[in-house]
C-alpha cells in the first residue's frame, strides 16, 4: 500500500514515500480504500474524541487504538521511546558550513528494527520533519522549532550560546513529537530517528514537487479568500482564545527579557562597589576588616546574581519564547481548518447549483440548435440529463469525502487542542514554579552571606572590638 | 560666610531605620557620652514648616523653617512631660552657627550640616529642596548635627550654641557681635592660600592625606550606589508588569485562572516593596554622606595646623634674618647683600650715630621677634595638642559610626532578602496551583 497519494483525512503512517498534501480537497485516490473505509462517516468517528493513529493498514486494527485522552496520565510509565539531541558539531564543506546534532533514540516499540539508534541531523532536517508532519496533519498542532535566524543582536549561527540554545529547543521539539500519539507513530518520524544520512536525503527527495506545492498554496489562498460561512462556535472561541493568548504570552516574553536586562545592568553596578570597599579598607585600621568583609559579601552577591540571570536565560526565557512561536502554529492550524471548511462549503454550493441546473434543464425544451444538428429534442434532453446526473453523482461522492475530511479535521483539532492546552499548562506552570524556586534560592544564598557578615561583626564587638578575623 | 566648600553636607537619619538594632544607636551613643549639656537637656528638631516672607532684596521667597525643641532632662524622667521650649530656625541660621564654630574652634573637627542640595540622587528623588522627602531627611540631619555638637566636649560648652537653642530673637546679632566674621574671612583666605611648610607634624600630614582618600572613596561609593539603586528600582518595578499580564491572562484561562491571578498579586507586592527598600538604603547613603563632609572638616583642621606652623616658621625666619643684620652691622661685615650696604659703599660709610640708631632699632625688633616666635611656638604647640585630641576623638567616633553603618546595611540587606524569600515562596505556591 505504498501509493503516493494521501489525503489529510488519513494518517500518513503508511507511506514510506513522500506524499503531496491535499489541502484543497482533491479527489481522494481510491486506492486508499482501506483507510478510507475506516474514516467514512458513521463507522469509526465517535464524538471527535477517539482518534486512530496506527501504522497498520487493516481497518479493524485501526479502530480502538490510541485514544487521545488516555494518553495524559501515566506517561512516564508508558513511555516507550526516549530521544535526546546533543553533541553539536560544526561541519565544513567546500560549499557551506553547518552544525549537526546527534540524535539518539532508545525505544521498545516493535515498529523499530532495533532498540537503539544514533544518527546525526542538521537544522534543515528538523525543518523537513516539521513540514512533513504539518502537511500530513494540517489541523494538528506541531510544537515549534527554534527560529531560523536570530534577528536582534549580531548572533552568529556558530556562536556557542546560540548553538546550545538551539540544541535544547531541538531536543524539546523532538520530545514533544515523541510524546504525541499521532506524530510519534508516523513513518517520517521513524525515518528521521533511524535513517542514515544518505537514506534520509533520498527519502526527502521524494517529497512533493515544487509545482504541486505551488498548486497547494494557490488553492489555500483561494480558500482563505473565500472565507468560512458557518464556523462552529467552538472554533470561534478557539480563535478568540488564541488571539488573547498571543498577546499575553508575547507580553510575558517581553517582560521577562526586560527583567533580565535590568538585572544585568544592576549587576554591572554592583560589581563596582566591592572593589571600592576594598580600596577604602586600605586607608583604614580598625575599619579595614569590616570593609574587606563588606567587599567580600558584595562580590558573593554578585556571583549569585549572575547565576540567577543565567538561569532565567536558560530556563524561563526559552520556554516563553517557544510558546510565542506556538501561537503562530495555532493560528495556522485554525486557518487551515477554516480552509477545509470553506472548501467543503464551496463544494456544497457547487453541488446545489448543479442540481438547480438539472432541475432547470428538465423544463427547457431543446433549442433550435439541437434540431439543426439532427438530434431529436427528447434525445438531447435525455443526454443532458444523463450527463448532469453523472456529474451530480460524482460531486456527491466527492462531497461526502470532503465532509468526512472536514469532520476528521475538526475532531483532530479538538482533541489536539485539549492535548495542547494540557501540555501548555504543564510547561508554563513548571517554568514559573522553577523560576520562583530559583529566586527563593537566590535570596536564601544572599541572606546567608549577609548573616555571616553580621555574625562576624557581632563576634568582633564581643571580643572588645579587637580587629581579628573570627 | 561660606567655608571652604564644606557646607554641602548631609547627615544620617538613623532614627528611621526600622528593624535595625542601630536604629537609635547613634543618638544613644551621643547621649550616653553625656556632656554636661546633654545631661541637662533633651534636644530635637521636631518639625519642618514652609514659610513665605520678604528676603534681603525685598522679594517674596518660600523657605523652610525647623522647630528646635529643648526639654529639661529631669522633667521628662519624672514623667510630668511639660511642654518643651521651642523655637524656629531656618537652614541659613544653622550655617551661621557652624561658621561661627569653625572660626571659634579651629582645632575642632566640627560636625557637618546636611546637604544644601541633594546630590548623588538616583532618579526617583528630585533635587528639589521643597520635596517633602528631602525636607524630612534634612530635618533628621539637622537634629543629628545639633546632637553631635551637644555631645562634643568642647563645642557643647559654647554660649552661642546654647543661645541658638534657646533664644529665638536677637541670636543673629549676638553672633555678629563676636566679630567672628572678620576672622572668618581671613581664615578662608589663609586656608586657600598655597604655602610650603618646612617641618609639618607628620601626623597631620597623614591625617590630611587620609581625609583626601576618605572623601574620594566615599564619593565613588555614593555614585555607584545611586546608579545601583536606579537599576534595582527598575528590576523590581518591571515585575509589576508580570502582575498585570498574569491578571489579564487569568481571565482567558479556566483551570489556570486562580493560580495566575493570585501569583499576579504577589508580583505586584514584590514590585511595590522596592520603595521601602530604597528608602532604607537612603539612610545608609546619608550616613556615608556625613562622613564625606566630615572629611572636609578634618582636612580643615590639618590645614590650620599647617598655617600655624607656617606662621611660626615665618616668624622664626624673620628673627634669624634680623639677627644676621645686627651681626653685620656690629662687625661691619656685609655678608648679605643689601642696597643700603651698596649705597654706603658707593657714597661712603654711615656715621657712627646712624649706625647706633640702626642697631638700636634692630635690637627692639629682635626682642619683639623673639616674643613673637615664643608666642607662635606656644600657639603651635597648643594647637597641635588640642587638635590632635579632637582628631583622636573623631577617629574613634568615625570607626564606631561607620562600623554601625555597615552593620545596619547588612541588616537592611537581610530584611530585603527575607521579604524576597517570602514573596517568591508565595508566588511559587500560587504558580503550582496553575
Amino acid at each position: 500500500m505504498s501509493d503516493p497519494v494521501v489525503d489529510n483525512a488519513v494518517p500518513s503512517g503508511n507511506s514510506s514515500v513522500a506524499i503531496p498534501t491535499d489541502i484543497s480537497g482533491q479527489i481522494l485516490d481510491l486506492d486508499e480504500d482501506d483507510d478510507l473505509e475506516v474514516f467514512s462517516k458513521g463507522t469509526t468517528l465517535t464524538e471527535g474524541s477517539s482518534f486512530n493513529a496506527s501504522m497498520q493498514t487493516s481497518p479493524a486494527s485501526l479502530i480502538n487504538q490510541y485514544k487521545f485522552e488516555e494518553e495524559e496520565d501515566g506517561d512516564a510509565d508508558t513511555k516507550d521511546i526516549f530521544v535526546t539531541v546533543d553533541n553539536p558539531e560544526s561541519i565544513v564543506t567546500a560549499i557551506e558550513t553547518f552544525v549537526t546534532y546527534r540524535v539518539m533514540t532508545k525505544t521498545t516499540r516493535s515498529e523499530f528494527d532495533a532498540s537503539e539508534f544514533e544518527v546525526r541531523r542538521r537544522y534543515q532536517d528538523f525543518l523537513w520533519l516539521k513540514g512533513r508532519l504539518e502537511e500530513a496533519h494540517p489541523t494538528l498542532i506541531v510544537h515549534p522549532l527554534p527560529e531560523k535566524f536570530v534577528m536582534k543582536g549580531m548572533v552568529e549561527r556558530f556562536n556557542e550560546d546560540f548553538i546550545e540554545t538551539r540544541r535544547k529547543a531541538l531536543h524539546r521539539f523532538l520530545n514533544r513529537i515523541a510524546e504525541h500519539p499521532i506524530f510519534s507513530s508516523t513513518d517520517d518520524f521513524k525515518i528521521f530517528l533511524t535513517a542514515e544520512s544518505g537514506e534520509l536525503t533520498s527519502h526527502k527527495k521524494q517529497g512533493p514537487g515544487f509545482l504541486s506545492r505551488m498548486g497547494e498554496t494557490v488553492k489555500a489562498v483561494a480558500a482563505s479568500v473565500r472565507g468560512v460561512r458557518n464556523r462552529p462556535e467552538e472554533f470561534t472561541d478557539m480563535q478568540e482564545y488564541v488571539e488573547a493568548f498571543t498577546q499575553k504570552i508575547g507580553s510575558l516574553d517581553k517582560v521577562s527579557q526586560r527583567i533580565v536586562r535590568e538585572k544585568k545592568e544592576h549587576l554591572e553596578e554592583l560589581k563596582e562597589s566591592g572593589p571600592i570597599y576594598t580600596l577604602w579598607s586600605q586607608s583604614e585600621e580598625e575599619l579595614a576588616e569590616p570593609l574587606k568583609r563588606m567587599a567580600g559579601c558584595l562580590d558573593s552577591c554578585c556571583k549569585e546574581t549572575e547565576e540567577q540571570v543565567k538561569e532565567l536565560n536558560d530556563h524561563l526565557i526559552p520556554v516563553l519564547h517557544e510558546y510565542v512561536l506556538c501561537t503562530e502554529t495555532l493560528k495556522a492550524v485554525l486557518r487551515r481548518r477554516d480552509n477545509i471548511q470553506a472548501d467543503f462549503e464551496a463544494k456544497t454550493e457547487a453541488l446545489a447549483m448543479k442540481k438547480a441546473d438539472r432541475d432547470a434543464e428538465s423544463k427547457v425544451l431543446s433549442l433550435a440548435w439541437d434540431s439543426l444538428v439532427g438530434r431529436s429534442p427528447e434525445e438531447v434532453k435525455q443526454q443532458k440529463q444523463q450527463k448532469l446526473k453523472g456529474e451530480i453523482k460524482e460531486m456527491r461522492v466527492e462531497l461526502d469525502k470532503m465532509e468526512d475530511r472536514m469532520e476528521w479535521a475538526n475532531n483532530a483539532l479538538k482533541s489536539d487542542w485539549t492535548r495542547w492546552q494540557k501540555v501548555m499548562r504543564t510547561d508554563l506552570r513548571s517554568a514559573f514554579v522553577d523560576t520562583a524556586e530559583r529566586n527563593v534560592n537566590y535570596y536564601e544564598k544572599c541572606l546567608a552571606v549577609w548573616e555571616s557578615f553580621l555574625h562576624s561583626q557581632r563576634t568582633e564587638a564581643e571580643g572588645n572590638g579587637k580587629v581579628d578575623s573570627s | 560666610m561660606a567655608d571652604s566648600g564644606s557646607e554641602e553636607i548631609a547627615v544620617i537619619g538613623n532614627t528611621d531605620l526600622t528593624p535595625s538594632e542601630s536604629e537609635n544607636n547613634l543618638k544613644n551613643t551621643m547621649v550616653e557620652k553625656g556632656t554636661s549639656l546633654l545631661k541637662k537637656m533633651e534636644i530635637s528638631v521636631a518639625e519642618a514648616e514652609k514659610r513665605t516672607g520678604k528676603n534681603a532684596v525685598n522679594m517674596q521667597e518660600t523657605y523652610t523653617v525647623y522647630l528646635i525643641e529643648t526639654r529639661p532632662v529631669d522633667a521628662a524622667s519624672e514623667g510630668t512631660n511639660p511642654v518643651p521650649d521651642s523655637l524656629w530656625r531656618r537652614y541659613s541660621e544653622f550655617e551661621l552657627l557652624r561658621n561661627y564654630l569653625l572660626v571659634a574652634y579651629p582645632f575642632v573637627v566640627v560636625p557637618p550640616l546636611p546637604e544644601k542640595r541633594a546630590e548623588f540622587v538616583w532618579h526617583k528623588l528630585t533635587a528639589d529642596n521643597m520635596d517633602p522627602d528631602f525636607v524630612e531627611r534634612r530635618r533628621v540631619g539637622l537634629e543629628n548635627f545639633l546632637l553631635r555638637v551637644a555631645s562634643h566636649p568642647v563645642l557643647s560648652t559654647d554660649k552661642i550654641f546654647y543661645s541658638f537653642l534657646t533664644e529665638e530673637n536677637g541670636w543673629k546679632e549676638t553672633v555678629f557681635e563676636t566679630g567672628f566674621q572678620a576672622k572668618a574671612d581671613s581664615r578662608l583666605k589663609a586656608l586657600n592660600a598655597t604655602f610650603r611648610v618646612k617641618n609639618p607634624d607628620k601626623r597631620f600630614a597623614e591625617m590630611k592625606h587620609y581625609g583626601d582618600e576618605l572623601q574620594s572613596v566615599i564619593s565613588q561609593l555614593l555614585r555607584v550606589r545611586a546608579r545601583a539603586a536606579d537599576r534595582l528600582y527598575g528590576v523590581y518595578k518591571v515585575h509589576g508588569n508580570y502582575g498585570r499580564v498574569f491578571s489579564e491572562w487569568s481571565a482567558i484561562e479556566k483551570e489556570m485562572g486562580d493560580g495566575l491571578q493570585s501569583a499576579g498579586h504577589h508580583m505586584d507586592a514584590y514590585a511595590a516593596s522596592v520603595d521601602d527598600i530604597l528608602e532604607e538604603e537612603e539612610h545608609y547613603a546619608d550616613q556615608l554622606k556625613e562622613y564625606l563632609f566630615y572629611a572636609d572638616a578634618v582636612r580643615a583642621v590639618c590645614r590650620k595646623h599647617e598655617l600655624t606652623q607656617f606662621e611660626l616658621e615665618m616668624a622664626a625666619q624673620d628673627l634669624i634674618s634680623k639677627k644676621q643684620q645686627r651681626e653685620e652691622l656690629a662687625t661691619g661685615t656685609v655678608r648679605t647683600f643689601s642696597l643700603k650696604g651698596m649705597t654706603s659703599k658707593l657714597f661712603g660709610q654711615e656715621t657712627p650715630e646712624q649706625r647706633e640708631a640702626k642697631l638700636k632699632m634692630l635690637e627692639t625688633q629682635i626682642e619683639e621677634g623673639e616674643e613673637l616666635v615664643k608666642e607662635r611656638k606656644t600657639e603651635c604647640n597648643e594647637y597641635v595638642k588640642s587638635a590632635w585630641v579632637d582628631i583622636e576623638r573623631f577617629k574613634e567616633q568615625k570607626d564606631h559610626d561607620l562600623r554601625e553603618a555597615l552593620i545596619s546595611y547588612a541588616i537592611m540587606q537581610i530584611s530585603m532578602c527575607k521579604k524576597g524569600i517570602q514573596v517568591w515562596n508565595n508566588a511559587k505556591e500560587c504558580f503550582s496551583k496553575m
